[in-house]
């Protein structure tokens, strides 16, 4: 069976909770306990309905205040796939939240209002759907049935999202009329839309062809840990244990290892099992597999087995999007951080701040001094060492990044390679 | 791994395998005094498992910890042993009766005494005592709503505190380890897998499992709702009586606090059907220790539990 992540992004009143407790629900993935221990807390907060959002909001401080704090992950499965949501709040921490869900997401889903349309918030979902580049965004026109299931209110909607859409770079854009609070083209199609062609929500989420999404093509497999048994019987094994971020690796493929340009051929590729290490015949995104080399080559952690006719760039200096996270302190000029790039560390220094992006509006404010808690901007880094990377439209591992603090040791920013800086 | 080569797609359980041994070798790379804590349980015999995979042929580079609390599934105890010589590792006992016994901790008393909270102590002073700087647990988000919110490197400070308000975002697979002395990671591998996942894996692996598990004649009491097992630890409230019932454990806790759900799955297939059709969760349906109030394990988890 295949598994399919995807992020949802939203507020309390466009009904998200509702949508993912009608998901959750009609796919039988909530418990008789946990509904009844949502019941229970309603009744005691005098909530007049059963408040779904208590199945996610799983910390103290978030029932108290009935706010979501941080990303939820729920998980349910159906006869054709299994899913993991990452739920993500759409007021405290939206970006930082939402740029967490959608970096491992398939897919986006977007809930709009029909009475509202889009608004603000709904830009700024599409917007980061499509800097995280998450292959599909998933439109739900939502509330349906406070306007009568009318066609002319859904079609408008559908064509001001797609006007701002036009402007980003989304593959695949979907649109579908629902209301989760009845249930319409949430896992069944609706009779109140007949003039509806396409598939219910579930339905779409089961068949949205997600394997051509993998980049097979780049291979690309950073070493993440070298195994050296160290024992009589296995003397003289050497394996690259790590996963295949990109393209297909097989025994006897000609490879290249950066840094050092070295050129040798796969002897090997195996997976573990309790036996030992059983042949792959071939390895692909994202499998986690042990590579053995034909030469005997000084390869180690952080560095990256590629090949001689397809290799990453190379550089010290990277050209990249960055979304700031952090509460303390903001990104400016100059500031030096710890980088973390596949299974790479490195330091990085802050050259240059090019511009804030209002994410809003999309305008470049190109006097932008720094960036404060979930503000994205373009920046030029300097590492320390050369980092191995593809654009981040290209490949979503080798292309992405984290910035930590090093005083704090806190998780500052997230990276996205627009190529490299000079 | 179940692998389709001409379709280049990874199952479900193969996706979730190779996010794990991912997490598995990052912490073995990063880190200097990682640890496995294993109690002989469903969910930490696949980690112990994939642990293996993720070294093989080599040993695993870490060793293996169990917090014993002194009121075990016998049974399970010695499936413990078994395993991990199985695999060649070094086995650490934290013993909570060795925490009583030197004054850390006060063994509670009473009908509803238990050992469940005793064990943080334990776990804390062992992880000093060793120097443990990264410790793998077999928490899933499924399991409980409070970990439905955890990372999959959770830092604990000096305390071994989490502090649930201010986690490190974790995004794509970059996971952030750096910690000063003192301090820790708890490391979540099998985070996102349910515990239908877990049984599935066990079938497809063909691992083996304590027998507690499967469908067997236990006397047994019923309290709060739950089938408790009679024990030399649990002494009985007035009008409770022991009946022998056909009994399967969901998860194998202390004997004091876990509770049997009446079952006649006797094979993985038959226990796969019955989760696969269950309306109860997991800790729902048989943990005591979770009943106490809605953030019973948030609570317990800010103060270093597991």
């Amino acid at each position: 069976m295949e598994l399919l992540r995807f992020a949802t992004a939203g507020s309390v009143d466009d009904g998200k909770s509702t949508l993912i407790g009608r998901l959750l629900y009609d796919a039988k993935a909530i418990f008789q306990d946990q509904l009844e221990s949502v019941e229970r807390t309603s009744l005691q907060m005098g909530n007049e309905y059963t408040n779904l959002a208590l199945l996610t909001d799983g910390l103290r401080a978030e029932r108290e205040q009935g706010i979501t704090i941080d990303v939820a992950y729920r998980y349910f499965a159906t006869p054709r796939r299994k899913f993991i949501i990452a739920d993500t709040p759409g007021h405290i921490q939206y970006t930082r939240n939402m740029v967490t869900g959608a970096s491992t997401a398939d897919l986006a889903l977007v809930l709009v209002d029909v009475r509202k349309g889009v608004v603000e918030q709904s830009r700024r979902h599409a917007f980061l759907a499509s800097l995280l580049r998450i292959p599909h965004l998933v439109v739900c026109v939502n509330k349906m049935d406070l306007v009568d299931f009318d066609q002319d209110a859904y079609e408008k909607v559908k064509a001001e999202f797609r006007d701002f859409a036009m402007k980003l770079d989304i593959s695949d854009l979907t649109f579908i009329p629902v209301s989760a609070l009845h249930g319409d083209n949430i896992v069944e199609r609706s009779p109140n839309t007949p003039w509806y062609e396409g598939t219910s929500l579930l339905h779409h989420l089961e068949e949205v062809h997600i394997a051509s999404d993998r980049n097979l093509i780049d291979a690309r497999f950073p070493v993440q840990y070298v195994i050296r048994p160290q024992t009589d019987e296995h003397h003289d094994y050497r394996g690259y244990a790590g996963t295949v971020v990109g393209g297909v690796f097989k025994p006897g493929d000609e490879v290249m290892v950066l840094p050092s340009g070295f050129t040798t051929t796969i002897e090997s590729v195996g997976s573990g099992s309790s036996k030992g290490v059983v042949p792959v015949d071939e390895a692909f995104e994202p499998m986690s597999v042990t590579i053995c080399l034909s030469d005997n080559l000084d390869v180690s952690r952080g560095d990256m087995i590629c090949r001689p006719n397809n290799q990453p760039s190379s550089g010290q200096d990277i050209d990249a999007m960055v979304c700031w996270m952090s509460e303390v302190s903001s990104l400016t000029s100059s500031m030096k951080l710890a980088i973390k790039h596949t299974t790479r560390s490195a330091r990085a220094m802050v050259t240059d701040l090019k511009y804030r992006l209002d994410i809003d509006t999309l305008h470049r404010d190109e006097a932008a001094t720094s960036l404060g808690l979930n503000e994205i901007g373009r920046v030029l880094l300097r590492c320390t060492q050369p980092l191995f990377f593809d654009e981040y439209r290209r490949n979503r591992s080798t292309g992405s990044f984290v910035l930590i603090d090093e005083a704090t040791n806190a998780t500052v920013a997230a990276g996205m390679i627009l190529g490299g800086g000079s | 791994m179940t692998v389709t080569p001409t379709s280049y797609e990874l199952s479900h359980l193969g996706y979730l395998e190779a996010e794990a041994i991912h997490v598995f070798r990052e912490v073995a790379a990063e880190f200097e005094r990682p640890c496995l804590l294993f109690s002989g349980g469903k969910d930490s015999i696949v980690m112990l498992c994939l642990a293996t995979k993720a070294f093989a042929p080599a040993r695993l580079p870490f060793p293996v910890m169990h917090v014993d609390t002194g009121h075990n599934f016998p049974e399970v105890i010695e499936f413990r042993d078994r395993c991990v010589a199985d695999v060649g590792a070094r086995l650490v006992v934290a013993s909570v009766q060795q925490s009583i016994d030197e004054g850390r901790v006060a063994e509670e008393i009473g009908p509803r005494a238990s050992r469940n909270q005793l064990q943080t102590t334990t776990l804390l002073d062992a992880i000093t005592e060793h120097g443990f700087d990264s410790l793998f647990g077999g928490a899933r988000r499924d399991e409980e709503k409070a970990r439905a919110k955890e990372r999959v490197f959770s830092f604990r400070d000096e305390f071994g505190q989490w502090d649930p308000k201010n986690q490190r975002p974790e995004i794509w697979s970059l996971y952030n380890g750096r910690i000063r002395r003192g301090e820790h990671i708890r490391v979540f591998p099998i985070s996102n897998w349910t515990e239908l996942d877990i049984w599935q894996y066990i079938q497809r692996e063909d691992l083996e499992i304590p027998a507690v598990y499967y469908a067997h004649d236990r006397p047994v009491f019923e309290r709060d709702g739950m089938l408790l097992a009679e024990s030399a630890h649990i002494s009985l409230l007035p009008g409770e009586e022991v009946t022998s019932r056909r009994v399967r454990y969901r998860t194998v806790g202390d004997m004091s606090c876990t509770g049997a759900v009446e079952s006649a799955a006797t094979t993985i297939d038959q226990v796969i059907e019955e989760v696969s059709v269950t309306r109860l969760t997991e800790r729902g349906a048989t943990r005591a220790d979770d009943r106490i109030s809605e953030a019973a394990m948030e609570d317990r988890k800010k103060e270093g539990y597991f």
